[in-house]
């Protein structure tokens, strides 16, 4: 009886530290997520708080962290800034990621098509070539094209920032045809036995499978060419003409800096993407996995 | 009679064949149609380019005039007439030698971080990848104004902790580098997400066996994990090598964003105090699109191109002896 009751005890106590180790280290782990979470979330809290402060409250001693009146208005100040028309610059953006991302969602559909499902004679030593331009850094191209373009007549507007995007782009052709390899061959095979053509057979079978995969190419080539630099800062000549990134900076350079003012520009030319961001959360994270490991 | 059916069978055969061959033909038709695109974007915007940088880095070239052959001159005015040229490859190198390591450490622990099983993962790991959505613009903008060495919030928090004379950041030549790295740092939330797919490839039989042979946290960590995580290592560390070589828009808006404003006489290829933000690609985009000096620009490109080239080469020539393929492809 009484050996009954101690093994009793001694199970009941045994979980009980369990039960105490388990929430310890639950809270530990929060805590260190958390943690990491605020110092990666405080720029961009920032970002938002300093945009609504008057210019005279943006650097104080001790530190503002809620600005005296709310500026709301910093927005509509910053929107129509000389030198940020913003409604143009948002239009620039929009027609230059959409044509992008445009050419390159078919140009890279079809030619990841051909190296996925079609056999002909030397794909496999293209396909080495197209491994192999992935790693080929963008400094060694970028002069030549300039004059290629130069000589074309065509630096000063965005054909050299889209045109190029028609002609697929090595990473997305390599993580689109990963994943037609992926899809089960007997999908298509009797289709070619009833005499389909490869383009029927591509757009009834194959495309409307891709979707998860396109989206996220299209939400990738889209970020990265609203993040564009460099390549508007190369081709684009007129003012009016800049997309956001280039207008935000040069809103930046232009007179004594309001840093209210520029944070709300700053805000403003992220909203987009992180609204994109917030829809397309998944595919964000599945295409990193999807084209990241097997790089 | 014999050589009769000797012919219709040959002309038979020869039909055949000739079908068989239309067949292969409108195959390999078909095949290099869908091709097609990236195949002329190959000549015209990779092949092309990178015959014609080799060959303009040993031109003078100006753009409105045709090219003049000068042999080697640019590549000896690049590494002895060029003071700066040196200040902006020590600070290149200065930049990839400390924000690779340092990056692909971190990702790598935030990796793991989010490798845990906690309630809200899903959020923190949202939380964790935002800063690298945001535009490189504007994200240097905040840090601009976080960094600020006066009373900007990084060095407020700094004073608040003791630390007296906290960093000048992007207003010190000491520290403006430094200032980038840690910028680099926010915004890595793509390779944590390549890390963290990496983790969930490894098998848990893996750790439960570990377990079993009596394996601490920290024994599993080295025996497991980081081998079977060398395939994402090297695939990060080359694609950060590539990246951190081409550091141009967070250096050029710090920069910008240091000087107060204005277009002084660096305009866009400023580079900061002392031009410790001085960048390669910098200074490359100045010799290129502010001097038109298109030689002088692609003999730095094929440079920097062969030194990225060389360390890619190596990293892959070595990766035998520490890279596991073969566990990570079994699952």
């Amino acid at each position: 009886m009484s050996v009954r009751t101690g093994s009793r005890v001694s199970w009941l106590s045994e979980r009980g530290t369990r039960a105490f180790r388990g929430r310890l280290g639950t809270i530990l782990r929060q805590l260190v997520l958390g943690t990491v979470a605020v110092s990666y979330l405080i720029p961009i809290v920032w970002l938002v708080i300093t945009s609504l402060k008057p210019l005279n409250q943006v650097f104080t001693r001790p530190l503002k962290w809620i600005p005296e009146p709310i500026m709301w208005r910093n927005y509509l100040a910053a929107m129509t800034h000389e030198g940020f028309d913003f409604v143009r610059l948002l239009g620039n953006s929009v027609f230059y990621a959409t044509l992008a991302t445009l050419g390159a969602l078919i140009s890279c559909t079809l030619v990841a098509y051909g190296f996925a499902r079609m056999e002909f004679w030397g794909r496999d030593v293209w396909f080495v070539v197209l491994l192999a331009t992935m790693m080929l850094p963008g400094v060694v191209t970028l002069i030549p094209t300039y004059i290629l373009f130069r000589l074309l007549d065509m630096v000063g507007g965005y054909a050299p920032l889209i045109v190029p995007s028609w002609f697929g782009s090595a990473f997305y052709i390599f993580m689109l045809r990963q994943f037609m390899l992926t899809l089960p061959w007997e999908l298509t095979e009797s289709a070619k036995v009833d005499g389909a053509s490869e383009l029927t057979i591509f757009w009834r079978i194959i495309l409307p499978l891709l979707t998860p995969a396109l989206m996220v190419v299209v939400v990738f080539y889209w970020l990265s060419c609203w993040n564009d630099f460099m390549g508007p800062l190369i081709y684009i000549a007129d003012f009016e003409d800049y997309p956001l990134s280039v207008g935000l900076y040069s809103f930046m350079t232009k007179y004594d800096i309001e840093w209210n003012l520029l944070m709300a520009a700053a805000l403003v030319v992220t909203l987009p993407m992180a609204i994109i961001f917030f829809l397309a959360q998944r595919q964000f994270i599945e295409g990193i996995t999807l084209t990241g490991i097997k790089g | 009679m014999a050589t009769s059916i000797e012919l219709t069978s040959a002309g038979a055969v020869r039909a055949a064949s000739s079908r068989r061959r239309a067949r292969i033909l409108w195959r390999n038709l078909a095949g290099y149609s869908f091709i097609a695109p990236w195949l002329l974007g190959l000549l015209a915007f990779r092949a092309y380019p990178l015959v014609a940088s080799f060959y303009f880095s040993l031109t003078r070239y100006n753009v409105l005039s045709p090219p003049v052959w000068t042999g080697g001159e640019n590549y000896a005015q690049m590494v002895t007439k060029d003071p700066v040229y040196w200040k902006s490859v020590s600070n290149t190198l200065y930049y990839v030698g400390i924000s690779v390591p340092l990056g692909l450490m971190s990702s790598m622990i935030l990796a793991m971080l989010l490798n845990m099983r906690a309630s809200g993962i899903g959020i923190y790991r949202t939380i964790y990848y935002l800063p690298s959505i945001v535009p490189p613009v504007a994200g240097t903008l905040v840090w601009v104004v976080i960094m600020n060495p006066a009373d900007g919030l990084l060095n407020t928090v700094l004073r608040s902790l003791g630390v007296n004379r906290p960093p000048g950041w992007f207003q010190s030549a000491t520290w403006s580098k430094p200032g980038l790295i840690l910028l680099s740092l926010w915004g890595a939330g793509r390779s944590t997400l390549v890390f963290l797919a990496g983790l969930k490839d490894i098998p848990e039989t893996l750790y439960d066996a570990a377990k079993i042979d009596g394996a601490n946290a920290w024994g599993r960590f080295w025996l497991i994990t980081l081998p079977l995580l060398t395939p994402v290592i090297l695939f990060n560390l080359i694609m950060g090598i590539i990246g951190s070589f081409g550091v141009f828009t967070t250096a050029v808006v710090a920069g910008g964003g240091a000087s107060g404003g204005g277009q002084g006489t660096g305009g866009i290829t400023a580079g900061g105090p002392l031009d410790s933000m001085l960048m390669y690609m910098m200074l490359l985009y100045r010799h290129a699109f502010r001097y038109f000096a298109m030689g002088r620009a692609s003999a730095m490109a094929v440079t920097l191109f062969f030194v990225i080239l060389a360390l890619t080469l190596l990293l892959m020539s070595t990766s035998g002896r520490w890279v596991h393929y073969e566990a990570a492809g079994r699952r």
